[in-house]
Parts: structure tokens; C-alpha cells; sequence
């Protein structure tokens, strides 16, 4: 068990009672199903200090009932820093997965197997099946709760990306970027793949940006593993996905667009900083961008409903834009 | 207080898991240390510590014991309390590991903490570390995904206003939901619309409000054969009926419209430009499509969509 890895995907809770039942009715079978247990490693597998862990045996340790006969059914130690429990009465299994929780894992693990080319398919239907069978009835509901990922990205490009990724190997792309109605040529040496929300992405060092780029596959128009090992750079930062995969910087262009209800949408498909309701369904909403130039493809596909009030620039550029383009049907 | 609750409700849990017999609410104060005296309170304390034990998934019984005359009492029979023996190879306890990671910072990422907490207490290794090269994430930006999860678990009918594509004002909808679904990135509910009497799917991102049950639970029967993922597919998809269109685009521009094209040939007599033969289905959203393109493409044929594009461009300049 690698130390202070399980500790991260625990989410912060506040150290209620009823969390810390949780944690002790987990710990003691924890210790049974293991052969060697020390402290620092249980303490980091459960995410909490080594003190605290003391702590949780010296409780379990003490528990007594005191009728019919007064006994303590709990006995371990923990000398030299490892954990033997000698005696656990009833508490030797863990608690059943409840409903929230087996549905949790078979969610994502059959989002998983939703992923074209995720490799280790057969791992996933085993898995799952044994979940299933563990969870009993609590993993029914899983069923009603259910993820598709996007499967528009060519099967091919996704087998040459994991391929690349796999055997560390550089790649030639020919990508779209619909922004700038683009087909862009670059060489990028991958890093992950992402699915997040659905869609599937290569995170990848971009040799012709020299920085970290995210490629969304299904722009991918078309891919070559070269015969040229992949070489990141050290100063290459993977993305946090947990923060948002696309985030403003500082000196992104501060775009206020006014839109009517049939053109609200806009703000459910791109992270707006602010959403202010006009009434009768309309909505301002400001965002930040480093490139306008989607900004004005954007307006121009809104026609009436939606309109560029900031920068003044970009609203002029989209009327030029609109009357270019009227000059074609005169 | 705390960890005195704490205590108490360890020992209470182990006393009940090590009785044959259903132990009455007397039995159980004598043998759990941390109860007040007097009865009353012990019987106030006791019965939100049942709750308590109810809500964290321990099955707390309350049962008779046969052959006796005896008042109700209280055990956890082991046989539903456990988690069945579970066994997985490394590479399922990877994938398990990979798949916990999924809902970090969104609506389940505690569930799916607790689950592998048990599961390691279980005696599964599942490390967190990453399987070479796949960052799976899901999120629950939505404020309603909790509700209507919990509805769609417990069977719940739900209300909520909801804002419908294009209109002014939300209105105040009623649903039996059947199940959540997220597709290409959004979170989707179907079920049985109410006030309609048909089967509906609803988009989380435009319900405005709160979301409330109306009625109690086990009360939604979910019909047999339901597939959500086919509902909500078929309510995102286009419409099947392909027509045919002729565009004049721009050299070396519009890839967007190309990607799909029939057939692309240069334009004769008009150098510069290309001729490109393309289907769509639906001719509003083809012709906004068509227009976020500007100058570099003009529609030949049919009249509507020409007429559509030319419609949204004088829209820009109303």
C-alpha cells in the first residue's frame, strides 16, 4: 500500500461520531485481513495521524459490556508498532456497502468500461461483477444511474493514442481547433488520457505550443504514432482536473454577451464568470477568454439572440463579420 | 461528548452484533456503558442512536423472541450486517482504485471514500496509484443532482420549475423519475412527466430552484424494460431524415462543414472557392452552424436553409 495516496481520495468530512464509528468498525477488520500491519501504514490507509490511530485502538480496546457478565470483547495490541488483534468478537467483517456507496464505484467502473480503448476491459466485468455480488441489493439502484461517454472520437485515433501512451511514444497529430476553424499540425508526447465529464482527452506536451495541451479526441482528424520516443520536459505540469480543466488567467480578454432565452444555452456550455437574469428569460453573462476569435463565430451563430456588449472591438468585428457574409448572398 | 457518543455507540453496536436474542431496550442499558439513569432520558438517547446506527447502512432489527412473552427487543443479525466475503485480483483492485477517483470533488466522493474504506477493511488492496495514463473524472456542478439522485434511490416523485429551451419563465413540472443519466458531459433525468401523463427527460442545468419531494418513498414504480440511457439518447439526438444541401466554401476554410461533406470539388469559374455537397437533418441548427462560419461560406440550395442563414446574419446587425 503506497503511505499517503489513499488518504487523498477521502473526502473532507467533519470528525463527527457517527464518521468516526465508521472508521473504527473498519479499522479492526482492516488489521484481521492482514498478515503484518504497522502503524504508519493503517494510519495513512485510513487518513488520519498515527496518534489518532492509537487513539481509535485504545477505544476499541476498552470497549466493555457489563451484562449478563462484564467482559471486553475487543483485544489487541500494537507493540514495536505493529497491530495484532487478538480477540474481535463480532466486529471481524466489515460493514455492508450501503446504497450510495456500492452505487458510487459501480457507476464509475461502468463509466470505465465505457471508455473505447480504456485496455483493461476484462479487469472492469470482473470487477464489476464481484462488486455486484458483495453490494447484494444495495447495487440495484446503481442501475439507474448511468454515464455515456462520448463515443464520436474515431476508434483508430483512440487505439494510436493509448498505443502511444503504453510504449512512451511521440505523436504526429492533425488537429481541429473550431474556434479558429483550424486544421493545426503539431507533434505532441502524451501524458494521460483524461475522461472527464464525458469526453476524452489527450493531455499531451505540445512541441510546436512548448507547453502542456489538451487535445479533445474526437477533434483529432488524424494521428500517427512517429517512430521517436516520447520525450516530456521536466517543467511539464499535468493539468488539475480537479480544478477545471479550462481555466481563466489573468491576461484572458473580458467578454460581456446580452442573450435571449432561446439563446441561454450559451451559458450551460461555456464557463461563464458571472450570469445576471435580465428577466423574460434573458440573461447577461461575462467571460474569460484568451481568444476571441470563437467569441465571434459564436455571436454570429446567435444571430438575435445573442449580442456582444463588451469589448466594443469585438462587437464591431462580429457586424463586419455578419455584413462579409451578407455581401455573399447579394 | 464526542467521543463519549462515540464509545457509546461502539459498544452498542458490538452488543447487539454478539446477541442471539432479541435484547430489550432494559437489557440493552444494562450491558452498554454511557446511558443515562433515569429512563426516560436512556430511552430519548437510545432512540436517536438507533437512528443514528439506521443511517450509517447498520441493520438494526426489532423483533420478539419466540417461546416468550417478552416486549420487543433489538439485535443486528451478523448475516446482514457483513459484507460477503470478497476477493479481487490486482489488476480488478486497480481498476476499483481508478474508479474511486472518478467522483473526487463531486456529489458521491464520499460514498465512493466509504465504500473503499470497506473494502480495504475487507482486505483489498485497491492503491490509488494511477494506472498508467487515465485520469477519469465525473462532476456534479448541478445543484439538483443530489435530490434527484436520492429520489430516483428511494423512488420518490420530485417537483421543480424548469426553464425549457427558448422560453421566457420556468414552469413548476412534476416527475416520477426513473433514473439520472449523464451524457457527453450533462446530467439528464427521465421518467414519467405528471402533468403531461408521458414519458419526459429533463436537463439538470435548467431547473431553477429547488427541487422537492411530493410523495413519500417506494411510491415511483419504475415500469419494466425502462432503459433511461435509450430515453435520453433519443431525446439529444437529431432527428434521422437526411436531406441534401449545396454550400460554396471558401478555399482551405470551413473545415468544420468539410468534416461531414460529401464531396468537395473546386467551383468553376468562381477560383477560390469550392463547391461542397453535404446532408443535415436539422435545418435551424445547421443553418446557426452555417453562419458561425461568416464569410467563408454561402448556402447554394435548399431555399430554406439559405433563407435560415440569412436570417440569423441580419439577426447580428437587428
Amino acid at each position: 500500500m503506497t503511505t499517503d495516496a489513499p488518504s487523498r481520495d477521502a473526502a473532507p468530512r467533519p470528525g463527527t461520531a457517527t464518521d468516526r464509528l465508521q472508521r473504527l468498525l473498519s479499522l479492526v477488520p482492516y488489521v484481521i485481513s492482514r498478515n503484518v500491519v504497522g502503524l504508519a501504514d493503517t494510519a495513512a490507509a485510513f487518513g488520519i495521524t498515527e496518534r489518532q490511530l492509537v487513539d481509535d485502538l485504545n477505544m476499541l480496546w476498552c470497549v466493555e459490556l457489563r451484562s449478563p457478565d462484564p467482559y471486553c470483547p475487543i483485544d489487541l495490541s500494537y507493540e514495536g508498532g505493529e497491530i495484532v488483534v487478538s480477540q474481535a468478537e463480532s466486529i471481524g467483517r466489515p460493514l455492508r456497502l450501503g446504497t450510495d456507496e456500492a452505487s458510487a464505484l459501480l457507476v464509475a467502473l461502468r463509466m470505465l468500461a465505457e471508455v473505447p480503448g480504456i485496455g483493461d476491459r476484462s479487469a472492469l466485468s470482473r470487477t464489476i461483477a464481484k462488486l455486484e455480488i458483495a453490494a447484494g441489493s444495495a447495487a440495484a439502484a446503481s442501475a439507474q444511474v448511468s454515464v455515456q461517454v462520448d463515443d464520436r472520437a474515431a476508434r483508430n485515433v483512440l487505439a494510436e493514442v493509448t498505443d502511444a501512451l503504453r510504449q512512451r511514444r511521440r505523436l504526429h497529430l492533425s488537429y481541429y481547433v473550431p474556434g479558429r476553424d483550424e486544421a493545426t499540425e503539431r507533434d505532441v508526447d502524451p501524458m494521460r488520457l483524461l475522461v472527464v465529464d464525458g469526453r476524452t482527452y489527450l493531455e499531451g506536451w505540445c512541441r510546436r505550443a512548448e507547453a502542456v495541451r489538451l487535445f479533445r479526441l474526437d477533434r483529432v482528424l488524424s494521428v500517427s504514432r512517429l517512430d521517436v520516443a516520447a520525450s516530456v520536459p521536466q517543467e511539464a505540469q499535468p493539468v488539475d482536473v480537479d480544478k477545471g480543466l479550462f481555466r481563466p488567467s489573468a491576461q484572458d480578454v473580458h467578454v460581456v454577451l446580452e442573450l435571449s432565452a432561446a439563446g441561454r444555452w450559451v451559458a450551460e456550455y461555456y464557463p461563464c464568470e458571472q450570469t445576471d437574469d435580465l428577466g423574460e428569460g434573458r440573461l447577461r453573462v461575462s467571460l474569460r477568454t484568451p481568444d476571441t476569435q470563437w467569441v465571434r463565430r459564436l455571436a454570429l451563430r446567435l444571430g438575435e439572440d445573442g449580442r456582444v456588449i463588451s469589448p466594443p472591438e469585438l462587437a464591431a468585428a462580429v457586424r463586419d463579420d455578419a455584413i462579409a457574409a451578407l455581401a455573399l448572398y447579394a | 461528548m464526542s467521543r463519549r457518543k462515540t464509545e457509546r455507540l461502539l459498544s452498542l453496536v458490538v452488543c447487539l452484533l454478539s446477541a442471539r436474542r432479541y435484547l430489550t431496550a432494559t437489557q440493552i442499558r444494562d450491558a452498554v456503558p454511557g446511558y443515562p439513569d433515569s429512563f426516560d432520558a436512556f430511552k430519548r438517547m437510545f432512540e436517536r442512536d438507533k437512528d443514528e446506527l439506521r443511517e450509517l447502512g447498520i441493520p438494526l432489527e426489532t423483533g420478539v423472541n419466540s417461546g416468550s412473552e417478552d416486549e420487543a427487543g433489538y439485535r443486528i443479525p451478523r448475516q446482514a450486517y457483513e459484507l460477503p466475503e470478497i476477493r479481487l485480483e490486482p489488476d480488478e483492485a486497480a481498476v476499483l482504485g481508478l474508479a474511486a477517483r472518478v467522483w473526487r470533488r463531486a456529489e458521491l466522493a464520499g460514498a465512493a471514500a466509504g465504500a473503499l474504506l470497506k473494502l480495504r477493511a475487507a482486505g483489498i488492496d485497491a492503491e490509488d496509484t494511477t494506472q498508467p495514463g487515465i485520469e477519469p473524472r465525473l462532476q456534479t456542478g448541478e445543484a439538483a443532482f443530489s435530490p434527484l439522485w436520492e429520489a430516483v434511490r428511494d423512488a420518490r416523485p420530485v417537483s421543480f420549475a424548469y426553464r425549457a429551451a427558448g422560453r421566457s419563465s420556468p414552469q413548476q413540472r412534476h416527475l416520477e423519475p426513473w433514473g439520472v443519466v449523464n451524457r457527453h458531459g450533462r446530467w439528464y433525468v427521465a421518467g414519467q412527466d405528471t402533468d403531461r401523463g408521458e414519458e419526459r427527460v429533463f436537463r439538470l442545468s435548467r431547473m431553477d430552484g429547488p427541487v422537492t419531494f411530493c410523495g413519500p418513498p417506494g411510491s415511483v414504480k419504475v415500469p419494466a424494460g425502462t432503459d433511461v440511457r435509450k430515453a435520453v439518447r433519443a431525446w439529444d439526438t437529431e432527428p434521422p431524415q437526411q436531406r441534401p444541401g449545396l454550400l460554396r466554401l471558401r478555399h482551405g476554410a470551413a473545415h468544420g462543414l468539410r468534416q461531414h461533406a460529401i464531396s468537395q470539388a473546386p467551383a468553376p469559374e468562381q477560383p477560390g472557392w469550392d463547391l461542397v455537397e453535404v446532408t443535415f437533418s436539422d435545418t435551424g441548427w445547421y443553418a446557426d452552424h452555417i453562419a458561425s462560419f461568416g464569410a467563408d461560406v454561402a448556402v447554394i440550395e435548399p431555399a430554406d436553409l439559405r433563407d435560415a442563414v440569412i436570417g440569423r446574419l441580419k439577426g447580428v446587425l437587428a
